[in-house]
């Protein structure tokens, strides 16, 4: 109770850590939002619900956290609200990632063609996998969560999300080693 | 770990890298929460938020940091104030009121960035 009335006091502090929360994360919301509906337009309009439902729980969030990061809390929002996103407007999933030159921001010489192909592979391998794992991917490596954090995002224990992780990754592999169906195979 | 999982998970790694959000997102969701501070004290009220009984301390510092507000946050505040009254007949509840300003807010923010 005495830590709800310092809270409740504190305002200013509240904001100032909202704010701190807001300009930590904004990428990370963003990207999480990215990969999981596959075009900006959609990412954006889910990253700035996020942070308004964000803003509205704030203060029970700072209570429950008990002094944990809140990143894992701020994600599961964005999940929540991705999945409502979906319900409401009858929409699927992108199949692909909209923009594919994205991926080849981080090489800067023509000679990494044939490694942006594999990237591409990778990318079209995510968003085939099911969405329990195609999220643990996302925020392992697009936004670089440990095994902790995502279990918070994803509600598991740390041992089921190791688990998790692991098939994911295997799974994955196997997308992306399989070879490309032959024309005539994909017409039959 | 066997150095093949290590370089596929490498490659995970590049794949999926971080994704910058578009300069104007910073500047549209913030200028979002300006206009509802200015324009809906009585439906942020509905909202029950305990915290937001003076959004303008949080939004403010905010807007400050990165980008400062815009003559089209005016803009936003005006175009949304003047339907007001539409959102409130057509709105069941307090809530449902707060939605429709929201998204009303948000709409003409992208209307205004488009036609810049």
């Amino acid at each position: 109770m005495a830590e709800e009335e310092e809270l409740s006091g504190n305002k200013a502090d509240i904001d100032a850590r909202f704010t701190e929360l807001y300009k930590t994360h904004l990428r990370d919301v963003y990207s999480y939002s990215y990969y999981r509906v596959g075009n900006h337009h959609d990412a954006e309009d889910l990253t700035e619900q996020t942070f308004l439902q964000a803003y509205r729980h704030f203060e029970r969030a700072l209570r429950e956290a008990n002094g944990r990061p809140l990143r894992p809390w701020l994600i599961r929002i964005a999940h929540n609200l991705a999945a409502n996103f979906y319900r409401d407007r009858s929409r699927k999933p992108e199949s692909g990632i909209e923009d594919a030159d994205m991926i080849s921001a981080p090489h800067t010489t023509e000679s990494l063609v044939e490694g942006r192909e594999q990237l591409k592979s990778i990318l079209d391998g995510v968003q085939q996998l099911p969405d329990d794992r195609r999220e643990a991917l996302i925020m392992r490596f697009a936004l670089g969560m440990d095994n902790r954090e995502i279990a918070r995002a994803l509600g598991r224990t740390d041992g089921a999300t190791k688990v998790l992780l692991h098939r994911a990754i295997r799974q994955l592999e196997g997308l992306v080693s399989e070879p490309a169906p032959q024309p005539e195979e994909a017409l039959q | 770990m066997s150095s093949g999982a290590a370089d596929f998970e490498a490659l995970l790694r590049q794949a999926l890298a971080p994704v910058e959000p578009p300069a104007d997102l910073a500047h549209r969701l913030e200028s979002t929460l300006v206009s509802l501070t200015e324009l809906a004290q009585e439906e942020l009220d509905a909202w029950e938020l305990s915290a937001m009984r003076d959004p303008r301390n949080w939004v403010r510092p905010v807007v400050a940091a990165v980008v400062g507000a815009s003559a089209g946050t005016a803009l936003v505040v005006l175009r949304v104030r003047a339907r007001h009254r539409a959102r409130k007949q057509r709105s069941k509840n307090p809530i449902e009121l707060v939605e429709r300003t929201f998204q009303d807010a948000v709409e003409e923010a992208r209307r205004i960035l488009r036609r810049r």
